[in-house]
């Protein structure tokens, strides 16, 4: 159950303020994911972590996905996922990302 | 709306238990202050290795807390989890919150770590009660799906009170470590039912090993918590030969009883089997006078 | 090693320890001090009876003895794995356990352990691990879990994780490992009665653990996430 680490890069996005958020828990079939701002000249960057080897291709779609519905920039998006369907990722990408938004909602 | 303590993750635990936008949270995620050892064995690594720390209030009164995730690694206890939590305990000493709250969900000792999280461990029973030692109360819930076993389950019964709901666990040793190790004649850990009556929240509240039990609602448990902050604590010499007295005559009582059910039959209860039916309220109203208070507790 | 030949070499000026089934008690004479001992023997298993008479025996000294030294002596294979002891909640009498050897710190009692066999997690947690100076004999099985048992739980091959013992103390058991984690403060070899005078003269009653753990390089992290707790706004 080794870990594999893939990363990704979208240029183009529009700045997307927001304070850090994390969402999910690292537990079997499922994965956290955290969206932290980040300068970055409109793009978005991904790491993954994950322990299901050998899915890059599905990440990248899944991520790519993910970024043409949004065009989320300026956000460093970091994944630690312990075996998750592309479907739930998806899901806590986009929990990810509006709960990021939500700036106000969550401090004092 | 009802939340669900049992279904909820450790954050959603913390935002429905504290006052609205008044969490803090030490070492987040972002600061990846995470698992080396996780590492080296090159496993998955969450960001708060599995522990969320930080300060807050209950019904305005400053709390510290600490809230394991039992969905990572069943919240098992790792070098740097355990430090956050000993952490809180000691910044506790120093900083005098009216309660520091435990949610435990945990197996214990990370076994990937051993060593280390057996120490941590240790070193967290400790924190508590040096914390117990400075007056400030530590107060533990338990009502997770992994329960609270292992050397936490010993951990938790240093804290001044245990809030627990029905679903909730307490032990030391699970149920499938005695039937690996003993046979499924000694320990079925696959009969639910016998689980709930060894080590369930019903069974420990009849018996004294927790002190409240709650419906499975965030909301209750935040009514139960909110009521024990702020009372100071008392660990002293006269209320631990107390226990002491306690604990001899559990023994003598109930050392012979082969099941929950003849617990209860013994502490008055004319129909034991109808116990895991009852609702908490009702349950609660009927244990009165039919259970083993702890009276060495501040109330 | 039988545990009488331990009991006489710290105590060779003379001492009243006695077995009483797995349990160990009495007294031995270190210099001027009389040390109160509590222990097991027998690689015991700890239920609830013992773990109900260790504290019994510690709230004794607590009351009787005012500053009595306590020299708990290790020998266990962890708690007993009964349904019945569960049932009883061990987890409670073992923290009760805990919670008298804290109180007879808290009333200025020096707190020693010394594992000369075995001790296994959930049977020292209680006991040992609460002193003030926690020693072993270098030759003492301490230990969480068997690196195949482990192997089989945490799905890692038994191959990687005796290879990785060979670099961390993080793993395998061993009094060694644990000295270097800093859950042990000594090995006792030698003259053992010398080592029981000079634990006795550096009595303090912090919990030293995480800072030699880190000194002795197999803990470096828990010192530090513990400071940075302490320093967060």
């Amino acid at each position: 159950m080794t870990i594999e680490n893939l990363k990704y890069r979208f240029d183009g996005g529009k700045p997307t303020k927001g304070a850090t958020a994390i969402v999910g828990v690292l537990g079997s079939g499922n994965l956290e994911v955290m969206v932290e701002p980040a300068a970055l000249g409109g793009a978005c960057e991904i790491e993954v972590s994950t322990a299901a080897r050998g899915f890059d291709k599905i990440w990248h779609a899944v991520m790519k996905d993910f970024f043409e519905r949004h065009r989320a920039g300026d956000i460093r998006i970091s994944v630690n996922d312990a075996g998750a369907t592309p479907a739930i990722v998806s899901l806590r990408l986009d929990q990810a990302i509006e709960t990021y938004t939500a700036t106000g909602k969550e401090k004092k | 709306m009802i939340r669900s303590y049992y279904e909820s993750n450790a954050r959603a635990r913390i935002a429905g238990l504290l006052d609205a936008g008044s969490f803090d949270e030490w070492l987040p995620a972002a600061e990846r202050v995470t698992s080396p050892h996780l590492a080296t064995l090159e496993q998955p690594a969450a960001f708060d290795d599995g522990v969320i720390i930080g300060h807050g209030s209950i019904a305005g009164k400053k709390i510290f807390i600490a809230a394991q995730e039992g969905g990572f690694m069943g919240g098992a206890v790792g070098e740097v989890h355990g430090a956050k939590i000993v952490g809180v305990l000691e910044r506790a000493v120093r900083d005098h919150p009216a309660a520091v709250l435990l949610l435990l969900e945990t197996g214990g000792v990370r076994l990937q770590e051993a060593n280390a999280g057996l120490i941590a461990v240790s070193e967290v029973m400790r924190a508590i009660l040096s914390a117990r030692d400075a007056g400030v109360p530590v107060i533990v819930a338990i009502g997770g799906q992994y329960g609270c076993f292992g050397g936490m389950g010993i951990a938790a019964r240093c804290a001044s009170t245990i809030i627990m709901s029905e679903e909730g666990r307490l032990g030391l040793s699970g149920p499938e470590v005695i039937e690996t190790a003993r046979g499924v004649e000694e320990y079925d850990s696959r009969d639910r039912a016998l689980v709930w009556r060894t080590v369930g929240g019903k069974h420990r509240y009849l018996l004294g090993e927790c002190d409240a039990i709650v419906p499975d609602s965030i909301e209750a448990f935040q009514g139960e918590i909110a009521a024990c902050i702020g009372n100071g604590d008392n660990l002293t010499l006269a209320a631990l030969e107390q226990e002491h007295e306690l604990l001899a005559e559990r023994v003598q009582r109930f050392g012979e009883c082969k099941d929950g059910r003849d617990i209860w039959r013994k502490l008055g209860w004319p129909d034991p089997d109808a116990i895991a039916m009852m609702d908490n309220e009702e349950f609660v109203s009927a244990a009165k006078g039919h259970r083993v208070k702890n009276s060495a507790k501040v109330t | 090693m039988q545990w009488k030949t331990t009991i006489d070499k710290l105590f060779p000026s003379g001492h009243q320890v006695k077995q009483e089934g797995d349990l160990l008690l009495g007294e031995g004479s270190c210099g001027k001090h009389t040390i109160a001992v509590i222990g097991t023997t027998n690689h015991t298993e700890v239920g609830v009876e013992l773990a109900l008479a260790m504290a019994g025996e510690v709230l004794a000294v607590i009351r009787n003895e005012p500053g009595r030294p306590i020299l708990f002596m290790v020998d266990t294979s962890g708690q007993r794995l009964r349904h019945r002891d569960e049932m009883l909640g061990l987890n409670g009498y073992m923290a009760h356990l805990a919670k008298c050897v804290a109180m007879a710190r808290r009333w200025d009692h020096p707190i020693i352990s010394l594992v000369y066999e075995q001790a296994l997690s959930g049977g020292f947690l209680a006991n040992g691990m609460m002193a003030d100076v926690c020693a072993a004999l270098p030759e003492a099985e301490i230990r969480v879990m068997g690196l195949a048992a482990m192997a089989r739980v945490t799905r890692i091959s038994e191959e990687k994780l005796t290879q990785l013992s060979k670099s961390s103390p993080v793993f395998a058991p061993g009094a060694n490992n644990y000295l270097k984690m800093g859950g042990l403060d000594e090995l006792w070899e030698g003259d053992l009665s010398a080592c029981l005078s000079k634990a006795l003269e550096h009595f303090d009653a912090t919990d030293h653990r995480r800072v030699r753990g880190q000194e002795r390089g197999g803990r470096m992290m828990a010192d530090e996430v513990v400071k940075r707790v302490l320093a967060s706004s």
